[in-house]
């Protein structure tokens, strides 16, 4: 057991440092808290070949996880596949394009396993019996089956107003589901005051610095899966903007470890229009955004005040990317590309992702040579709703192979 | 007189009041003058620059300060401004 690579928190804004507990505001100055590593004593043991002889899960990088001990919960998360996408490719107009693919994420088919699996372990580390989060659907989803699996108590806060499919995939896994009248940064400040009155695991309040390494390891598979090479261009759909900073975090810690020797990156983002509060800041060069009303289809991404926009934009620029935005036909568009092309069935975020994607390559910012990767976070079995209207009906006939072949102008073909 | 709404964990210094007065003319006056009622109120809400922190919103009347003229944003009598921590705290 490693138990030397947490240092302990520490305040991304001004600096001062906590022990690694369940915090996550600076009681100074108000900034957000994040874990510190040794990366000292992580260095001469980290090599291609101790994380290639890990499990095939997100484990195999836990050196560089928050967690004191081995793992407890999650298990089986991560590693998903990355897809090389030509046809995709094709009619984008990219030469290696790739997409990684987390709409086959275990147990609950959205990259929030990966988080979910470090904040329960890191939970029960700390000595909470009771988990419970502020979800716009995936992540509700996987604290609730995680917390099954690990025997905990469970309470998600979610908006009234999500996709049936989420909703039922809290409530089978029997946690305590609760559904707030109003939309997700409604439900989170809620959640924050609730976490102030009981002790329990809210992964993404009190957690949140320990649930947000786990988005890391999106990046950290991205890299080993393309055989321990950086993209150019990284295409991530953001909510909170957490998923896009750690990627960021993610690539850097590889290359100051020396697991990839140049880091070229640029890490670009993707909004859906009716919620876009960090693309237009980019888009107008502010480093500080406008909280919005959320009003889009892309339910996931609907987060109107996001706690880390400005770190999103400042990883954006760091790395010299881009960030655009759909809108809610484009987002459909993708969703249905994707599908048809590559036969991946991605939620609407994913639909944010491809469109965005589809307009970079269009405004040259993504050039056709560029190895590409998008990240498709979430399965559309959760967001049928958004669809339904956009991929036709079934052909209805009666079992007769002459009114078959009639529907389908096959004619009658004599053997 | 100006009303100041102050944040839960600013209190400490207010010897408890939510809710405390100003006849400051632009909000850096304002943070100046609650200095001197409560010292040690302006390092919580401004950096070492004297430039409002990053995750403390200052609202005026509701409008982000960020989206008027930030720190020199004038103020005047019978307004409201509202001390914000961006992420609420609450954590154990």
């Amino acid at each position: 057991m490693n138990t030397d690579k947490i240092k302990g928190l520490f305040c991304r804004e001004c600096g001062k440092e906590y022990p690694a507990v369940s915090l996550h505001v600076c009681d100074m100055c108000f900034g957000p808290l994040e874990v510190q590593y040794n990366y000292k004593a992580i260095k001469p043991r980290l090599t291609r070949k101790a994380i290639e002889a890990g499990p095939k899960s997100l484990w195999r990088y836990v050196d560089l996880l928050p967690i004191a001990g081995d793992p407890t919960v999650g298990l089986d998360a991560g590693f998903t596949p990355l897809v090389r996408a030509k046809n995709l490719g094709d009619e984008l107009g990219l030469d290696k394009l790739f997409i990684k693919n987390d709409t086959v994420n275990h147990p609950t088919l959205s990259f929030k396993d990966r988080v979910v699996s470090v904040a329960l372990t890191r939970a029960r580390e700390l000595g909470y019996d009771t988990v419970a989060c502020a979800s716009t659907g995936n992540l509700a989803n996987s604290v609730a089956a995680h917390a099954a699996a690990a025997k905990m108590q469970c309470y998600v806060f979610i908006p009234h107003d999500l996709e049936a499919s989420k909703v039922l995939g809290n409530l089978v896994y029997r946690p305590n589901v609760v559904e707030v009248e109003g939309n997700y940064d409604d439900v989170n400040r809620l959640c924050s005051e609730i976490a102030g009155e009981h002790k329990w695991a809210f992964v993404n309040v009190n957690i949140r610095p320990y649930y947000a390494e786990g988005s890391k390891t999106l990046a950290y598979e991205v890299v080993e899966q393309l055989g321990w090479e950086a993209p150019d261009h990284i295409v991530v759909p953001m909510a909170s903007g957490s998923l896009l900073t750690k990627i960021w975090k993610g690539l850097n810690e590889f290359h100051k470890l020396g697991l990839i020797d140049r880091l070229v990156t640029k890490v670009d983002g993707a909004q859906a229009e009716g919620c876009a509060p960090i693309a237009t800041a980019h888009k107008l060069g502010r480093d500080f955004f406008k909280p919005v009303k959320p009003a889009t289809v892309a339910k996931s991404l609907a987060i109107g005040n996001p706690a880390d926009g400005y770190y999103a934009l400042k990883a954006t620029a760091e790395s010299g990317g881009a960030m655009d935005m759909v809108t809610d036909e484009e987002i459909i568009e993708g969703m249905t590309l994707l599908a048809q092309t590559e036969g991946i069935f991605a939620e609407t975020a994913g639909g944010v992702t491809i469109g965005v994607l589809k307009k970079l390559v269009k405004q040259g910012i993504i050039k056709r040579t560029e190895t590409t990767v998008a990240l498709i976070t979430g399965n559309g079995l959760k967001t049928q709703e958004a669809v339904m209207n956009a991929v036709g009906r079934p052909t209805r006939i009666s079992p007769s192979l002459v009114h078959f072949q009639k529907m389908f102008g096959l004619g009658n073909h004599e053997r | 007189m100006v009303t100041v709404r102050i944040p839960t964990p600013l209190r400490t210094l207010t010897g408890g009041k939510s809710e405390v007065e100003s006849s400051a003319s632009d909000i850096q006056s304002l943070i100046e003058s609650l200095n001197g009622q409560f010292p040690g109120l302006k390092d919580r809400v401004c950096d070492d620059k004297g430039e409002i922190r990053r995750f403390v919103n200052i609202y005026l009347n509701e409008e982000d300060i960020r989206f008027l003229k930030g720190k020199h944003t004038p103020v005047k009598d019978g307004d409201e401004v509202s001390i914000v921590p961006a992420i609420a705290g609450g954590a154990f």
